[in-house]
């Protein structure tokens, strides 16, 4: 009978999706295009050129073969997005990726220069990224637990663990991983012929090609399988899971497991891409938090990752050097960053009111934007 | 007779598919107490928000002295001289009883803490309590948190006191005391609503008895047929008030008689009958505001209709969910088909073909953001022939989905529609959909036709007759008496987390269950 149906739905069907589509692309390409234009009158009020900043960045993060460094840049940052991806959806905050990110990066800038050195390469390439895999994974294990038995809320644990983690990671590079032959707080430097080999012909690092993959596999997993479905039902209404039958603790720390490992699995990318091979204290990167507001605009789906996360490659490439060019802390990325958050907010809040469709803001967190709105508006 | 203080008539408010209050109307007079009786969702708690400025009604006219008044906040109900006293206390913990009271005072920029202090010791005299002003509220008792409620709705001058089921969390001792102010107010000339739902209370405080049911004023009895009659026979007509309809329906309808004829011809005697599903004393703790249950017994035998009434709230939940493996049972045993299994996840009783029919459809019996199709098979996810390696056989999944949307007629533009956008009667078949597939056995339903309309509830009720007369066993817990009588063959009364008694259906069972629900101590004795 449905088949029967569909053709004279179909064009309704159709209108529907060119609708959706195009209210997807208002929410995640507006949000961006505000931020750089709010960006430029900023630079304008600072008295720098909008235009060479913007020019920079193409400059030096696409033009000519800097589209590759970008490339390069771009498998920590969608290593640590998919991760994060695949708990968001659950609707858990796993907002200690830093301390799982750090920890990855130390355990692998602490046992790389010996196991590269002793084991064949490709293996002791896969032994580190599954080390930073289980010590990133081992990092979310407490909070998980806590989460899965009483109830904790993640975000606070998660972000707690993070600190911890952090800073367990300094003591390691400083302590038992220090380099013995030099001062500097850091790891003993990989060779150079020992990192990822760039992929045949170009010079970007082939764990870009990993990174494709998995956000590939994750995004297959979240929405073709019953464990993605799953995920789904818990994000959606926790209660509503525990009705069909879904064991949430397990549930729960699987998620968290997999999350942590996606981004312990993103520091082993750091740290064995050609940019690094070593780790200084202090100077782990927490690509996390530049990263999250992309993870939101990709509405938690992992392939939409992979533009936005090239958006920020070339931005974050780019724009470190377009901004010395035009004499400005590179901190001004940050502030794009934030104002593309901004920007999602308030697009977001508009729509809500135009009951455009599903939302990735909590519901908690709209009502309390809302209720300023909704009194004034009752007081009229 | 003087004029009354306040006079509500025709007051009509809907809410999306339920109507509320259906042209009610109610007089409030000075130094009286006027009961509202009637079942949860009678109505009452709408009628009192109108009346506290909660809520606005869609028509009718509210007269204050004589005067047509609007009451569009709770700020202009104060100042209208109407308190009120809610259900569970507004307090707050952490403040001194003083600061408490103070809240509401915003006139001044300054705290007025002698003025304050006075007011509370005139108003205490009034009352004939004692209050400490510097107590925490937190640290005091019920009862005590209830007086200070209760001076707070007064403290602004207030003419009206209206009690919102004010003893659901009060021991008796507390109720005289609390009977002994509410007369003293009486004396000073005040006008009283008290809500409850409890006979005997509305009994011996009452001046005067309005019963709501179903939105509408069913009855009242006014201060001289409560004074002339009988105890017992005032009694009798409240019960007839509230629940009898029930009876008469179940008398008068013809084709149920039939039914009920062909179904004692169909059914084997209950000691022959195997017992499917057992509860032996099993208890389950409270949840956060939410009764549990405490040692509950009961046998449901093949081919039986079990019904459990009660008002709302009084374990409901705990015992659906108990069953369902939703929560964990902290005592007792609960076993099926002779088997225990208290300890098995929710999925595993699901196999076994214990199946649950939720009364929160919307909040867990769907997942809103899924297809209607998802919806219907989430309860079997990674399961053949629907999931194949993990991996979900979307062709298998809509076939099947638009069989069982055409068994259940369930309307729906499609099987891919979203759930969260169907009527609550449709997203309710989807629910019966797939509990009543794949073989059940053993079926919970929780409040199953509440909020649906009559055709989808007649339908249901089918339903679940077709499931206990095709060799399941069905039990209905359900706040509706009328559909308990209507296709039971026990019922079952749960009260404050205990079942206080089973009564067979049949001639003068309505009020019997009835008596037992609104816990008449004299029925309960006998």
């Amino acid at each position: 009978m449905a088949e029967v149906a569909l053709p004279a739905r179909r064009p309704v069907a159709a209108s529907r999706l060119a609708g959706r589509a195009a209210d997807l692309a208002i929410r995640s390409l507006v949000p961006v295009v505000l931020a750089l234009v709010a960006g430029g009158v900023l630079l304008y009020a600072l008295g720098r050129s909008a235009l060479s900043f913007y020019g920079g960045i193409w400059t030096y993060g696409i033009a000519d073969q800097n589209w590759q460094q970008s490339a390069t840049t771009m498998v920590p940052l969608l290593l640590i997005a998919t991760g994060l991806t695949v708990i968001f959806r659950a609707n858990i905050w796993n907002l200690g990726y830093w301390g799982q990110f750090a920890l990855g990066a130390a355990v692998v800038a602490g046992y790389g220069p010996s196991l590269l050195a002793h084991l064949p390469m490709w293996f002791a390439t896969v032994v580190l990224f599954l080390f930073a895999a289980a010590a990133g994974a081992a990092w979310t294990i407490v909070p998980a637990f806590l989460k899965a038995r009483y109830g904790t809320n993640e975000i606070i644990t998660t972000l707690m663990m993070s600190f911890v983690g952090v800073d367990l990671a300094n003591i390691l590079v400083k302590g038992p991983f220090q380099d013995p032959s030099i001062r500097t707080p850091q790891t003993r430097a990989i060779d150079f012929d020992k990192l990822m080999p760039p992929i045949p012909g170009t010079s970007i690092d082939c764990s870009l090609l990993v990174a494709f993959a998995v956000v590939l596999v994750v995004h297959y997993v979240l929405t073709r399988t019953a464990f993605g479905l799953r995920l789904q039902i818990l994000g959606a209404n926790q209660r509503a899971a525990r009705h069909m039958g879904i064991r949430l603790p397990r549930l729960v720390v699987g998620s968290f497991l997999i999350s942590g490992a996606l981004v312990g699995a993103a520091a082993a990318a750091f740290v064995l891409s050609p940019f690094w091979g070593y780790v200084r204290a202090d100077q782990i990167p927490n690509y996390g938090d530049e990263i999250i507001p992309f993870v939101f605009l990709a509405r938690l789906n992992a392939v939409a990752l992979l533009p936005f996360v090239a958006f920020y490659a070339v931005l974050f490439t780019g724009g470190d050097f377009a901004a010395t060019q035009v004499n400005l802390s590179t901190d001004f990325l940050y502030v794009l960053v934030g104002l593309i958050l901004l920007f999602m907010t308030v697009i977001e809040f508009l729509g809500r009111r135009r009951e455009l469709g599903g939302s990735y803001l909590t519901v908690g967190l709209v009502q309390a934007l809302r209720a300023p709105l909704w009194r004034r508006r009752a007081a009229a | 007779m003087d004029a009354p203080l306040v006079e509500l008539s025709g007051i009509r408010k809907a809410y999306p598919g339920v109507l509320a209050n259906d042209d009610v109307s109610l007089e409030l007079r000075a130094g009286e107490v006027h009961c509202l009786l009637g079942e949860n969702g009678a109505g009452k708690s709408t009628l009192i928000g109108i009346l506290s400025g909660l809520v606005r009604p869609d028509a009718g006219t509210i007269r204050i002295d004589g005067r047509e008044t609007t009451i569009d906040s709770p700020r202009t109900a104060l100042e209208h001289g109407i308190g009120t006293v809610y259900q569970h206390s507004t307090l707050i913990p952490a403040l001194s009883v003083l600061e408490n009271l103070m809240l509401g005072d915003t006139r001044h920029l300054r705290l007025d803490v002698d003025g304050a202090r006075r007011r509370l010791r005139e108003l205490a005299g009034v009352l004939g309590v004692e209050v400490d002003p510097d107590a925490r509220a937190a640290d005091l008792a019920l009862g005590s948190q209830q007086q200070v409620e209760i001076v707070k709705a007064l403290w602004r001058g207030s003419r009206v006191l209206i009690l919102d089921e004010p003893t659901s969390m009060l021991t008796p001792q507390a109720f005289a005391e609390l009977e002994k102010v509410l007369g003293r107010l009486e004396e000073q000339g005040q006008a009283i609503v008290f809500i409850t739902h409890k006979l005997h209370e509305a009994l011996s405080l009452g001046d005067r008895i309005t019963i709501l049911r179903h939105g509408r004023v069913a009855g009242a009895l006014d201060e001289r047929q409560l004074r002339d009659g009988s105890a017992e026979e005032v009694r009798a007509t409240i019960v007839r008030i509230m629940f009898g309809e029930a009876a008469r329906s179940v008398a008068d309808v013809a084709e149920l008689q039939d039914e009920l004829v062909e179904r004692s011809r169909a059914g084997l005697p209950r000691a022959e009958r195997e017992t499917v599903l057992e509860l032996e004393d099993v208890s389950v703790p409270a949840q956060g505001a939410e009764m549990g249950i405490a040692d509950v017994s009961l046998a449901l035998g093949l081919g039986e209709i079990l019904g459990v009434a009660g008002i709302d709230g009084n374990g409901q939940r705990a015992l659906a969910e108990a069953i369902s493996g939703q929560r964990q049972a902290a005592a007792g045993e609960i076993r099926l088909f002779g088997a225990p299994i208290s300890r098995f996840p929710v999925a595993a009783r699901q196999k076994l073909g214990l199946r649950y029919v939720t009364d929160d459809r919307l909040g867990e019996g769907v997942v809103q953001s899924l297809s209607v199709a998802l919806n219907l098979f989430l309860k079997r996810i990674g399961q053949r022939p629907f999931w194949r390696l993990g991996r979900v056989q979307r062709g298998v999944v809509e076939k099947r989905a638009g069989e069982l949307v055409r068994e259940y007629d369930v309307r729906t533009p499609s099987v891919r529609t979203r759930a969260g956008t169907l009527s609550g009667g449709n997203v309710q078949k989807v629910v019966l959909a797939r509990e009543l597939s794949f073989e059940p056995k053993v079926v919970v339903f929780h409040k199953p036709t509440y909020g649906l309309d009559v055709r989808t509830t007649s339908t249901v009720r089918d339903l679940i007759r077709r499931l206990a007369r095709g060799g399941g066993a069905a039990l209905v817990i359900s706040t509706d008496l009328d559909e308990l009588l209507e296709i039971c063959d026990r019922i079952a009364v749960l009260s404050r987390g205990r079942l206080v008694g089973t009564v067979e259906n049949g001639p003068g069972a309505a009020e019997e269950v009835g008596r037992l629900m609104v816990g008449d101590p004299v029925s309960e004795a006998a």
